[in-house]
Order: structure tokens, then sequence, then C-alpha cells
């Protein structure tokens, strides 16, 4: 059970004098449920960004299973400008960088903190969109419907996806015209059908109330069984983070400050400063 | 509130057979005078760039504008390759065209081929670079890509002839070229836009960062879309130099492209029925308002705004006012069904019954 699906390797993010991200290395082995929190500004959405290739880092590799998804170091005119941790600087000698497709097509999965779906499309298409990528059809072969068999499976399997999740009976409602729970369950459910082994998810809980928080603690449980993954995610509503994650990584200003099981988080005074602040004078 | 199936096919063929009818009604003269025909084919070649562009602005959501430039390379193609050799030595009068182009002589089917493969490879050269842009930026680009072409043929003497352009081209005799090749391409281009990758290009129009997320090659499907669209257009443009018998480089100025930016936003961004219709009205409403150009006069006395030049100037208040009230135009992102029709008469007759009961 203790292979790694997805190694962050002393990644730093710099936008020009700001450090996002400073030398931070997680490791996420397969089948865990693993939690990315941390106070506001901490970094999280930033170190999700570079392992879903939005940004390339600017320091530090990211590996999926076996692929480098992006690797690089600190070169040319970036090198003096470098603030993050120095010793790692001359680590990884590659430059690579992989576009977001190439990885979600390796089998990495996301969802945004504010929901980003296809508004104007009905909840089918949305769901739909996602086996596009891995259908082989040719555009000239799509146009002329050669695809068929291909294209009526793929419907079959969106339908299928859409009934084990509870979307069925909205399926032909505009993505925007879905309540706001809904909404978050669309997103899972679109990237699902990208068949992902690694899922991340973008705060999935956010401006849920406690009973839907409740409902989407099982729904996390279920697709994880039901669709074998490993799930990686940011979440504030420490409820959920607690019951779920095997284990957790805090983040504050950047740095990773803590690791562990639950019960090691919620005792570790470093955690407890970062988010309640530290007394001053004692 | 829905029709059934059989009512609506019945629905559809009608309109097919009303088409058809009427147009070999205009095409053996029984109706209508050369003019009309001439409008009407003008409207359908229209149709064609229209939708082609609404493929690229509307589908896949950038903003391009460089479509007077890919409809010159269309019908600077057809133009050079379909001139009657015999009259080659009295067009190119300044300057013999380039002998190796003179001894190719193509149908003109394949003339209009071989524009759209030209216009094609040209999208796909530019477009690497310039689609990384977005919004206003690309409009730019693009729109600076269709100059470019426009001078560059300008100066082409011995394969364009420059400025003085490419008379004696083959034209249209009948009705059915520009109106067959308007089903076929609008054909096909519906046949995209619902299949696979219409739904990727539209999922990039939604959310571009979304739709990388979800494996959406982001540059290959908008280079496709952007070559696709070319290609239309320089059919269609092969078309209109046929129809017109005559091109020079002046007629593709980057103002010929905003005529189709307000077919395909009176239209509908994003609707290839109301792309259509709009083509018909803004072609021929152009037309209809020319008695603004004429001068009038009222009891022996010359008003003096009605003069040349006054047709524009009503065409855009309408088009202002359009734009204000209507911002999304005829159908929206809609598309023509028989469903929509049924629902909008019932809709109007109980508003029309209960006024009626009101009172």
């Amino acid at each position: 059970m203790d292979r790694q699906v997805l190694g962050v390797n002393d990644v730093t993010m710099q936008f020009g004098g700001v450090v996002a991200v400073n030398n931070l290395s997680l490791h996420v082995n397969e089948g865990e449920i693993v939690a990315l929190i941390g106070p506001n500004g901490a970094g999280k959405t930033t170190a999700f960004n570079v392992i879903t290739g939005v940004y390339a880092p600017s320091n530090g590799q990211v590996v999926f299973k076996d692929n480098v998804i992006s690797s690089n170091y600190p070169h040319g005119k970036f090198r003096k400008k470098y603030l993050g941790e120095q010793e790692t600087m001359d680590k990884y000698s590659v430059v690579k960088s992989m576009t977001p497709d190439k990885i979600t097509k390796l089998g990495v999965a996301r969802t945004f903190q504010n929901i980003r779906l296809f508004k104007n499309l009905t909840v089918f298409e949305n769901v739909l969109i996602a086996k596009h990528m891995r259908s082989k059809a040719n555009f000239l072969s799509a146009t002329f419907r050669l695809n068929y068999k291909e294209e009526k499976q793929n419907r079959d399997e969106t339908m299928e996806l859409l009934k084990i999740l509870g979307l069925d009976d909205v399926k032909d409602e505009v993505a925007h015209s879905l309540p706001y729970g809904k909404q978050r369950h669309l997103e899972i459910a679109r990237a699902l059908a990208t068949k992902p082994e690694l899922l991340l998810l973008d705060e999935p809980a956010a401006g849920m109330n406690p009973q839907e928080t409740v409902e989407l603690t099982q729904f996390i449980k279920k697709i994880k069984d039901d669709f074998n993954l490993t799930v990686f995610m940011i979440e504030h509503h420490m409820d959920l983070v607690m019951e779920i994650s095997d284990r957790i990584y805090v983040l504050d200003f950047g740095k990773l400050i803590a690791e562990g099981t639950p019960e090691e988080i919620q005792n570790n005074q470093r955690v407890i400063d970062a988010y309640l602040g530290v007394q001053q004078d004692e | 509130m829905n029709m059934s199936k059989k009512t609506k096919n019945i629905c559809t063929a009608i309109l097919i057979l009303v088409a058809v009818i009427l147009i070999t009604l205009f095409d053996n003269d029984v109706i209508g005078n050369a003019y009309i025909k001439r409008v009407l084919n003008l409207a359908a070649i229209y149709a064609i760039i229209s939708v082609s562009m609404n493929l690229v602005n509307g589908f896949t959501g950038m903003f391009s504008l460089g479509q007077a430039g890919f409809m010159a390379i269309g019908a600077f193609t057809v133009a050079v390759f379909t001139v009657p050799a015999e009259s080659i030595p009295s067009i190119f009068y300044i300057e013999p065209m380039a002998p190796w182009l003179a001894a190719i002589r193509l149908p003109f089917v394949v003339a209009l081929l071989v524009g759209g493969l030209i216009a094609a490879v040209l999208a796909l050269i530019i477009g690497y670079p310039v689609l990384r842009l977005k919004s206003d930026y690309l409009a730019i680009a693009t729109l600076g890509f269709s100059e470019i072409i426009r001078i560059v043929f300008t100066q082409m003497q011995t394969i364009t002839n420059g400025a003085l352009g490419i008379k004696c081209i083959p034209g249209i005799t009948t009705m059915w070229v520009p109106f067959g090749a308007a089903a076929i391409c609008i054909g096909i281009m519906v046949l995209l836009i619902n299949s696979s990758y219409g739904r990727a290009f539209k999922a990039i129009r939604e959310d571009d960062i979304a739709a990388e997320a979800m494996g959406i090659n982001l540059s290959f499907h908008k280079n496709l879309s952007f070559a696709i669209s070319s290609f239309f257009t320089a059919i269609a443009g092969g078309l209109f130099a046929s129809l017109l018998t005559a091109v020079d480089p002046k007629q593709f100025y980057f103002t010929l492209t905003y005529n189709f930016l307000l077919i395909i936003v009176l239209g509908g961004m994003g609707s290839v029925t109301g792309t259509i219709i709009a083509s018909f009205i803004i072609t021929g409403g152009l037309e209809w308002l020319r008695f603004f150009d004429e001068p009038l006069s009222v009891m022996g006395y010359n008003i003096p705004i009605f003069r040349a030049g006054l047709r524009m100037v009503v065409f855009s208040l309408l088009l202002m006012i359009l734009v204000l009230f209507y911002r999304k135009g005829i159908m929206g992102q809609k598309e023509f069904s028989w469903d929509g029709i049924y629902n909008w008469i019932m809709k109007v007759k109980t508003r029309l019954s209960r006024k009626k009961g009101g009172a």
C-alpha cells in the first residue's frame, strides 16, 4: 500500500519578490487521503497549481508515479533573485514543465477553489467534455460521425457516472442554474470523468453549511472507495479534515511547519501558534 | 409543451422544400430580377463567412478579426487559377503574369479547395504564436495579419496584378452554386460543432483554465478552430470573387471584417441559425436602405441630408439601437428549433388572451 503516487520535492514558487511556496516537500501514497491545511495565504492553492502544471516551479521537482511532471532550478537571470532555500538550489538540473492537459491525461484530476464549471453547458455536457481527452477520433472522423461507437460509449459512461453520483436527475440543466452544493458535486463528477488515480480537491467544502459538509465527507469517502482513488485536498473545515484524512500537512507562509496524523497535528504547538498566534509577553 | 417528432420533421421538410422551390423560381427568372438574385447570392456567401467567424469568436471564444484577409486569400486563389488563359495578357498589361502560374489553370471547385487549404496553412502558421493572446490583443494581431495579406497582394504584381486586380473571372451562373456551397460548408461546421471537438471548443470558450484541467490541449484546439474557420472563409472568398467576376485588394480592406462582426453580433455569438438569419438581414438591409443615399426632394425643396453616405449613418443607428436593447442578438446562444417557435407562439397567444380577459 505504500507506493508513492505523488511526490513534491523541494518545490519553491516565487512570484517576483514574493515566495509563495518555500522548499515544500511532501508525498502522497496510494490509497491515502491527505490534507493540506494552513492559514489564509499560506500558499496551499499555489502548491496545487504547481502540481497541476498551471505554474512551473522556480525550483524543485514534482513527480507523479514514475513521471516527472515538472522540474526546474533557478538559472539564468532568476539565479540572483532567487529567495528560496539556497541549499536545494542546485539539486535539479532538468528543466521540464508539462502543460495541465498532459498532467490530466496522466491521471491527475483537480477541482477549483472558486467553482469553474462550463457555465452555459448542460450538466451532461460538462461531464462529457472530460471524455474528449481520451477519445481517439481526429477532427475529421468526429465531424463525419465515423467515431459513433466511441461517442456512444462515452455517452453511456457519462450517464453511468452521473447516476452513481446522483446527478442524473439534473443532467439536462444548465450548469450555472444548479444550487451551490450540486455545482460542487458536478465539479467533482467532471474531475472523476477523466479517470484519475489522484484527485486534488481545492477546498471542496468552501461555503457549505455543517449539514452539507457531513454529506460531502461521506461523498468523498464513497468516491474514494468506488473509484479506487488517492485523494489530496486543501480544506479549512477542521471537522472534515480530522475525520477523513490519513495524514495532514500544515503550511504557513509557504513553509511546511508540520506533518502527521490528525491527532499529532491537533497537539502540535507550532500549528496551534500558526492558527491562533503566539503570545508575545511571557 | 413540445411538438411530436413527426410534426417537426414535416415542418423541416416543408421549409427545405420551400427554399428549394424559391431558389428554382429565382434561378429560372420566374420571380425576382438579377439584382435580387445577386443580393441573395451575396447573403449566402456572407452566411458562410459569418458562420466560420462565429466558429472562432462565438464557439471557441477567441476575438479574431482576420476574416477579410482569409477571404482575400480565397478570392485571389480562385481569381489567379481560373482566369481563362486567353484573357491573361489583357489583364496583366503592366507586368505579365508569372509564366509558371499562367501555365496552371484549375477548375473552379479545385481552385476553391486550394484557396481554402492555403488559408488554413497560413492560419496554422500565424495561429501558433498569435493564439496565445487573448481578447483585444488577439483582435489586433489578427487585424494586422489581414492588413498584411492585403498589402502583400497589392505588391505581388506578377501574381495578383497588384492594385489593378484581376478581371474576367468566370462568373457564377446559377444560384445553386453559392447556396449549395453554403449548405455544405455550414452543414460541415454544424456537424463539427456538435461533435466532441465542438464540445471542446465550447469548453474553451466557457473557461479555458478548467478546459485545460479537463485534458483539453488549448493550443491544438484553438489552432484547429482557427484553421477550419479560415478554410471555410477562404472558400467563401473564392465564391465571392466568382460572384463579382473581378477582385482587387482594396475590396478586402479591414472594414469588410466589421460587416461579419456585425452579422455575428446581431445573430448571436454562438448561434449558427442566428448567424444565417442575420447575414440575410444585414446584406438585404444594406441594399434596402439604399434609398437614403439618393437625393430626396419634398415639394420642390431638396432635403440636404439625403446624400450618399446617409445609408451607413442610418444603418449604424439601427445597429446601435439593436446592441443597446438586444445585447445577445437575435438568438443568443440558442439555435432555431420548432419547439422554440411553438412555445413563442403559445406565449404570445396566452399574453393576448390575458389582455382580452383583463379588458
